[in-house]
C-alpha cells in the first residue's frame, strides 16, 4: 500500500504544507503539540479538505483539488481512531463494531470479530462501563472489521495505564505491520517507536522537518525535538 | 453563611414558595375536580393540548437542524442567527403579539398574500400555534444547540469512515448522542408553549372553544369564578412540576 500526498491547508495562524511519499510498513508521526500531526490524520480521514493539493493511494485518488476530485470519508476505506474514547455511547459494544458492516450477518460478524480479538466478554456492555484500554481495543476492532486500506491512529498508547500501555503496544504491532494496509500513527512515546520500528516523519509548524528510520535518526537526531524524544536511546 | 446573607436569601425563597402555598390553601379536591369538569375548562384543556403539541412538533422539526447548524457554525453570520434566536426569549410577549399581527394580520406584511388565497390567521387556532411556537422555539433551539455542541466532531468523522453518509452519521450518531439534551429542550419548549399568554391574547384573541387556552381561561375566570382560576392554575403547576422533573432526570442522565 502506497500513499503520496502533496497538500497545503491554512487555518487562521496555522498552516500545513506537506509533501510525502509513504509506502510499506507503518509510519509514525512525531512532533511537538501543534505540529500538525492530528490535522494530517484528519485530512487523510476526510474530516477536512485541503485548500490545495493531491492525496493518492495506489488504489484511489482521495483528493485532487486541481481536478476537482474529493472522495468523502465513507468511500475512502480508512480506519480512524482519534484520541480519547470515541465509541458511540448509545450503542452496545457489539453494535459499535457492527456499525460499519452491512447485511443480515452484520451482528454475527461483529461477534466473531470481537471473539477473534479476545473481547467476546464485552459484547453486550455499554461503552460507559469500559476501561480506557477496553474502549481502545473495541474501537480498533470496529475500524478493522471494515478492512481499511489506510489505518489512522492518534496516540493509541497515550492516556492508558502503564501496564495496559505495554500490552496495547505489543498487541498493535501485527496490526501496524500488516502488509494489506498502510498504518499512520501519531505518538509521543519513544517506546512505541522501538516496538514498531516505523518509518518516522517528524513534523514541526506544519512542515516535515525530518524523516527516516529509528536507527538512523537516533544516531544523529537532526532536530532538537527529535534529540529530546530519542534521548532515552542514547544512554 | 452569615445572618447577613441568610436573611435576603430566605426572603427570596419565601417569595418563590409562598404563592404556591397560597394557591393550594383555598382549594379542596372536590372543588378542583368540579372546576376541571366544567365544559369551558375542558375545551381550554383540549385546545391547549392540541395547539401546544402541534407547536412543539413544528419547533422540533425546524429547530433540530437549525440547532445543529448553530452548534457547528462559526463567524459573524452564526452570531447573528444566534442573536435572532435568543431575541424572543427577552422580548415582552406583548411585543411578540403585535409583531405577529403586523406580519400575519389582515393588514400586516403577509396579510394581503394570505387573504388572496383565502386565509386569515388572526383569531384562529393556527394563530395560537404560531404564538406558542414563537415563544417556545428559542428555548428548544438554544438547549438543543448546547447539546449538539457537546457531541465530539470526531464521533461523526468516525461514523463517516465506517461507511455512513453524512445524513446517516447525523441520524445514527450525532442525534442519539445528544438525545437527552434534545429531550430536555422539548420539555422546556413545551412548558413555555403551555404557559403562553400575552402573544396569544393579542394575536389569537380569547375566544372560548376556539382560541381560549388554559392561561386565557384563567384570565377570564378571574372575573367570575375564582375557584375555576385556582383549579386550572393548580393543573398547570402539576404539569410544570412533571415537566421539570423529566428535564432534571434527563439532565442527570446526560451528565453521567
Amino acid at each position: 500500500m502506497r500513499l503520496d500526498l502533496d497538500l497545503s491547508v491554512s487555518h487562521g495562524a496555522f498552516s500545513l504544507e506537506l509533501s510525502l511519499e509513504l509506502a510499506g510498513g507503518p509510519v509514525a508521526l512525531v512532533g511537538p503539540n501543534g505540529a500538525g500531526k492530528t490535522a494530517l490524520l484528519r485530512l487523510l480521514a476526510g474530516a477536512q479538505r485541503p485548500d490545495q493539493g493531491r492525496v493518492v493511494t495506489d488504489e484511489q485518488v482521495l483528493v485532487d483539488t486541481e481536478a476537482g476530485i474529493w472522495t468523502p470519508p465513507e468511500a475512502r476505506r480508512v480506519g480512524y481512531l482519534p484520541q480519547g474514547s470515541v465509541l458511540f455511547g448509545h450503542l452496545r459494544v457489539v453494535d459499535n463494531v457492527a456499525y460499519g458492516l452491512s447485511g443480515p450477518e452484520r451482528r454475527a460478524r461483529a461477534h466473531a470479530a470481537l471473539a477473534t480479538h479476545g473481547l467476546a466478554h464485552l459484547a453486550q456492555r455499554r461503552p460507559r462501563g469500559l476501561s480506557g484500554g477496553e474502549a481502545q481495543q473495541v474501537a480498533l476492532v470496529r475500524a478493522l472489521v471494515t478492512e481499511p486500506r489506510l489505518l489512522l491512529l492518534d496516540e493509541p498508547t497515550a492516556s492508558l495505564d502503564v501496564a495496559v500501555r505495554r500490552h496495547t503496544r505489543s498487541a498493535l504491532l501485527p496490526v501496524l505491520v500488516d502488509p494489506t494496509r498502510l498504518a499512520v500513527v501519531v505518538t509521543h512515546d519513544v517506546r512505541d517507536l522501538v516496538a514498531w520500528q516505523p518509518h518516522i516523519v517528524a513534523l514541526e509548524g506544519g512542515r516535515v522537518v525530518a524523516q527516516g528510520e529509528l536507527a538512523t535518526l537516533a544516531v544523529a537526531p537532526p532536530t532538537p525535538f527529535l534529540a529530546e524524544l530519542l534521548e532515552p536511546l542514547q544512554r | 453563611m452569615t445572618r447577613l446573607l441568610w436573611t435576603p436569601a430566605l426572603l427570596l425563597a419565601a417569595l418563590l414558595v409562598l404563592p404556591l402555598v397560597g394557591l393550594t390553601a383555598h382549594t379542596t379536591p372536590a372543588e378542583l375536580l368540579a372546576a376541571l369538569a366544567q365544559p369551558s375548562t375542558r375545551a381550554a384543556l383540549s385546545l391547549t393540548a392540541v395547539t401546544s403539541t402541534v407547536a412543539v412538533l413544528g419547533v422540533i422539526v425546524g429547530g433540530t437542524p437549525l440547532a445543529w447548524w448553530l452548534s457547528r457554525a462559526r463567524g459573524r453570520r452564526a452570531a447573528m442567527v444566534q442573536l435572532l434566536v435568543e431575541l424572543p426569549v427577552v422580548l415582552p410577549p406583548a411585543v411578540l403579539g403585535v409583531a405577529l399581527l403586523e406580519t400575519f394580520g389582515r393588514l400586516g406584511l403577509l396579510g394581503p398574500a394570505l387573504g388572496a388565497v383565502g386565509l386569515s390567521l388572526p383569531f384562529t387556532p393556527v394563530a395560537v400555534v404560531l404564538a406558542q411556537g414563537l415563544v417556545a422555539a428559542p428555548l428548544y433551539v438554544l438547549t438543543a444547540s448546547a447539546a449538539f455542541r457537546a457531541v465530539d466532531d470526531d464521533l461523526v468523522v468516525v461514523a463517516r469512515t465506517l461507511g455512513a453518509s453524512p445524513t446517516r452519521a447525523w441520524l445514527t450518531v450525532a442525534l442519539p448522542t445528544a438525545a437527552a439534551g434534545l429531550a430536555a429542550g422539548v420539555g422546556l419548549a413545551w412548558a413555555r408553549a403551555l404557559g403562553e399568554f400575552g402573544a396569544t391574547l393579542m394575536f389569537a384573541g380569547n375566544l372560548p372553544g376556539r382560541t381560549q387556552t388554559l392561561t386565557l381561561a384563567i384570565f377570564q375566570a378571574l372575573e367570575g369564578d375564582l375557584g375555576q382560576a385556582r383549579a386550572i392554575s393548580l393543573l398547570l403547576v402539576a404539569v410544570a412540576v412533571v415537566l421539570l422533573g423529566v428535564i432534571r432526570l434527563l439532565g442527570g442522565g446526560a451528565r453521567r
